[in-house]
């Protein structure tokens, strides 16, 4: 038996070719394939890092002032203003036309290209327009004078000229008499009392009608309980009378102030000179700030730079969100994906657990995985749709009916808001999490398991106790993707309560101090509704990419810190040997 | 149905001669058959398990030991398609039947992995598993558990002050006592032991076989092993299967020097294997 073995073993190494063993196939070795693999990987990478930093630079340099250019055109015409980008283009013939002979020479010695620069001029009010081309060829003369100035106002977008004069307690004074540090001085003032204003006007006043909505809201409650002429009724609306009669004392005080500061803020004016000799009169107020720009020096740029910034991470936004801040927005952002989490992580969890630890694995439940896979292909605005129907209309108008019946027809719950947006998420997302927490669950090692029911633990406390701390980094994973996934997601939210301003944030100082009934704003949206929904689309590019770039960075903010919980988890299994 | 009817008049019934605990049987095994699917793993075993004794279990590999073994504490139960038939007591008690309580019969039997498998937490936490389960909170009961299993495998010296580290920085040998512990920390009347050495070093080996010797008076141990050596120096009966069939169960000494039967004294020998 074992010699005819052996002569069959020795006859099939004879048929073997004589080369065989001495050099390998470059295809063998899989060089090419290796290359080819590698490639693909280097292509992923480059266009990766190639995004990153076209974002990332363009958010980074859109809030550096830059000098204003002051130009004198061929025809006499003076345009002061930023240049924003430049490009080379084919002036038209009827424009060529016009030019003279050696200019036309030139730009026919380059193919017929000439350059030209798209200026930020700014002064919207007087011009109608922000931004203007002006062709390389056109200007006779280029000059950057150091007493312009760059002023970001409160509406109508930047002003771009002089400052002329500056008026306080009914005198004018010229602006050139007036030393800088007087300047920033009434300027800091103006804007304090703005702040202050605005304050009365936002929360004072708001805390005050948010007190008497409330007693209106409670005598509606009565009514709707006794019914209406009720004694009971009749009672509340009578305690509501007295006490709304003593917030509405409270209400004129607070009007009264806020006329006061008005008046003071109307005093301190300030006339602006645009380059043409236009002028403009406005409130000291009015300037959110103003530098020189040809004159300022470094540590200044540094300064408003810092200061942009500020204000873009801190405030509310202005002139339909294509400047000020987008704090709003972060938060909103923020809340959302908190809440996401916070649903769809029991709920994908609770799911997978049942499908592959309890449930019989047989045909149903491999129709039920496929499905569940397939949920994560539906387009996302089906579940926008399937959100504003099911949680907004069904569920939130019943809770409406039951619980805010005083509110209606206005709706609480019955329409978009925060929860509902989250819920609509978490349900967009839950598929990833199951089948991460399924993956991380059949990883398990059958001996870990094994060890628990041997010592006497029943299948739930094995699973509590062993199973799930065991599977928890995978799980993380899980939670991690839909995170990601969640807080990039557009289209479904603008059914479910995101909206384009929403002032008031889900979070404040009236009972109950979490409102997840409101609409919100989102990082998402907003660089959707100022790069495609504002009048100026120009000023909204840089925008948008600072926006991308602290939406980037919330998620990145965000899915570093679930990052370093797994990685704790995981630490804490690293000397296991399975 | 023939086939196995068949099958059964032509098995040889075992060669038994093992030797009687003065305390009685604690478990009695009749006529047991297990069927993977459609495949039969165990064919008709018949046997005793002696109060206070060693038992070893021996044969090669795909003999059906483990399994055997796994029967016993019903871990079994965890595969699909398997089915049984013949008898399993415990004290009296049947393994198999409906009304029995599977966890309340895996607390009186501890039992021992092939492979170290401490849990991902300290060592505290591992030998408190069992009263873990059983809600027991105490820290007094749990502390002089922790002591008596750990001094029972012979892991106090070593592991006392480092209670409260993670048990999968210990080695291989002491993530085996540790797991004997756990599994004495219950106070079961059964050690369950599946090739406990078989993924340790020659040293580890020895100082598991010094506490199987130790431990022999208080519990009941059923070992399953590879290593005939091992069975020879720890064992008082020893049970040699082969295909699915128990061959021989005798006193150890008799099967490892003078078996009745041929195959046993082959296979003892290493002339197959």
């Amino acid at each position: 038996m074992n010699y005819v073995e052996r002569d069959a073993t020795r006859s099939l190494a004879e048929a073997l070719p004589r080369s065989r063993g001495r050099v390998t196939d470059i295809a063998a070795r899989g060089e090419p394939y290796t290359w080819a693999l590698g490639g693909a990987l280097a292509l992923g990478i480059v266009m990766i890092v190639g995004f990153l930093i076209l974002v990332l630079y363009n958010g980074a340099t859109t809030f550096i002032p830059k000098p204003i250019a002051v130009m004198t055109l061929a025809d006499g015409a003076v345009v002061a203003g930023e240049p924003f980008r430049s490009e080379s283009y084919r002036p038209g013939t009827a424009v060529l036309e016009k030019l003279a002979p050696e200019t036309r020479a030139r730009i026919a010695a380059n193919d017929g290209y000439a350059s030209r620069t798209l200026y930020r001029i700014g002064n919207y009010d007087i011009y109608n327009e922000d931004f203007r081309w002006v062709s390389d060829f056109e200007v006779a003369r280029i000059l950057y004078p150091a007493d312009l100035i760059y002023a970001e106002r409160l509406e109508w977008g930047p002003f771009i000229g002089r400052l002329k004069s500056v008026h306080v307690g009914g005198a004018a004074r010229e602006a050139a008499s007036i030393p800088e540090a007087e300047l920033v001085r009434l300027h800091g003032e103006a804007r304090a009392r703005w702040q202050r204003l605005r304050g009365i006007e936002r929360s004072e006043i708001g805390a005050v009608n948010h007190q008497i909505e409330r007693e209106r809201l409670a005598v509606r409650k009565a009514e709707i309980a006794h019914g209406a002429g009720s004694a009971e009724a009749r009672q509340r609306a009578a305690e509501a009378a007295t006490r709304i009669a003593g917030l509405q004392k409270e209400y004129d005080g607070l009007a009264t102030e806020a006329r006061r500061l008005r008046e003071e803020d109307r005093a301190v004016r300030v006339t602006l000179a645009a380059i043409g000799g236009e002028e403009k009169e406005l409130p000291l107020s009015a300037l959110v700030r103003f530098y020189p720009a040809n004159a300022i020096s470094l540590t200044g740029k540094a300064g408003i730079y810092l200061s942009r910034w500020w204000e873009f991470l801190s405030d509310e936004p202005r002139e339909a969100n294509t400047e000020g801040g987008v704090m709003p927005a972060i938060f909103g952002t923020f809340a959302m994906t908190l809440l996401l989490v916070i649903a769809v992580t029991p709920f994908g969890v609770i799911t997978a657990l049942y499908l592959r630890e309890y449930a019989r694995q047989g045909r149903l439940v491999s129709v039920i995985r496929i499905s569940v896979n397939n949920l994560a292909g539906v387009p996302s605005i089906v579940y926008g749709v399937f959100g504003l129907g099911f949680f907004a209309y069904v569920l939130g108008g019943s809770i409406d009916q039951l619980f805010y019946p005083e509110r209606l027809p206005n709706p609480t719950f019955g329409t978009g808001g925060l929860l509902w947006a989250s819920l609509t998420l978490a349900l967009l997302t839950v598929p990833v999490v199951i089948v991460a927490t399924e993956e991380a669950l059949a990883a398990v090692p059958r001996s870990m398991r094994e060890g628990s029911l041997a010592c006497g633990a029943s299948k739930w406390q094995t699973i509590r106790n062993i199973v799930l701390p065991r599977a928890m980094p995978g799980i993380m994973t899980g939670i991690i993707l839909a995170m990601a996934r969640g807080a990039g997601e557009v289209a479904p939210l603008m059914l479910v309560g995101v909206v384009k301003l929403a002032p008031e944030l889900p979070v404040d100082g009236f009972f109950p101090f979490v409102h997840l009934e409101r609409s919100f704003m989102h990082l998402g949206f907003h660089i959707f509704d100022v790069g495609f929904q504002s009048r100026n689309s120009e000023a909204g590019k840089p925008m948008v990419f600072v926006t991308t770039v602290l939406l980037v960075g919330l998620i990145f903010l965000m899915n570093i810190s679930a990052i370093a919980i797994r990685n704790r988890l995981k630490r804490k299994f690293a000397g296991s040997q399975f | 149905m023939a086939a196995i009817a068949e099958m059964h008049s032509s098995a040889p019934a075992t060669e038994y001669h093992a030797k009687r605990g003065d305390q009685g049987p604690v478990i009695e095994v009749r006529d047991f058959n297990l069927w993977y699917g459609a495949a039969q793993a165990l064919h008709d075993i018949t046997m005793t398990i002696e109060r206070g004794l060693v038992t070893a279990l021996i044969g090669p590999s795909g003999c059906g030991k483990s399994t055997l073994l796994r029967c016993l504490n019903r871990m079994n139960d965890l595969v699909d398609g398997l089915s049984i038939r013949g008898t399993m007591l415990l004290e009296g008690q049947d393994i198999y039947d409906a009304r029995t309580d599977v966890i309340a019969l895996r607390k009186r039997m501890g039992m021992v992995f092939q492979k170290p498998n401490p849990f991902p937490m300290s060592i505290y936490e591992n030998v408190i598993y069992p009263l873990r389960v059983d809600g027991i909170r105490d820290r007094r009961i749990l502390d002089e558990t922790v002591e008596r299993a750990l001094r029972g495998a012979a892991l106090w010296e070593e592991a006392k002050d480092r209670l409260n580290e993670s048990a999968l920085g210990l080695s291989g040998g002491q993530q085996q006592r540790l797991c004997i512990a756990r599994a004495i920390a219950g106070d079961p009347e059964v050690l369950l032991m599946d090739e406990p050495c078989s993924a340790l070093d020659p040293i580890a080996t020895l100082k598991i076989e010094e506490l199987i010797d130790e431990l022999s008076g208080q519990y009941t141990i059923i070992i399953v092993t590879h290593n005939m050596q091992q069975a020879a120096r720890v064992s008082d009966n020893t049970a040699f299967m082969y295909l699915g069939r128990l061959i021989e169960y005798g006193e150890t000494e008799q099967v490892f020097t003078t078996p009745r039967l041929q195959r046993t004294l082959d296979y003892v020998t290493g002339r197959f294997g």
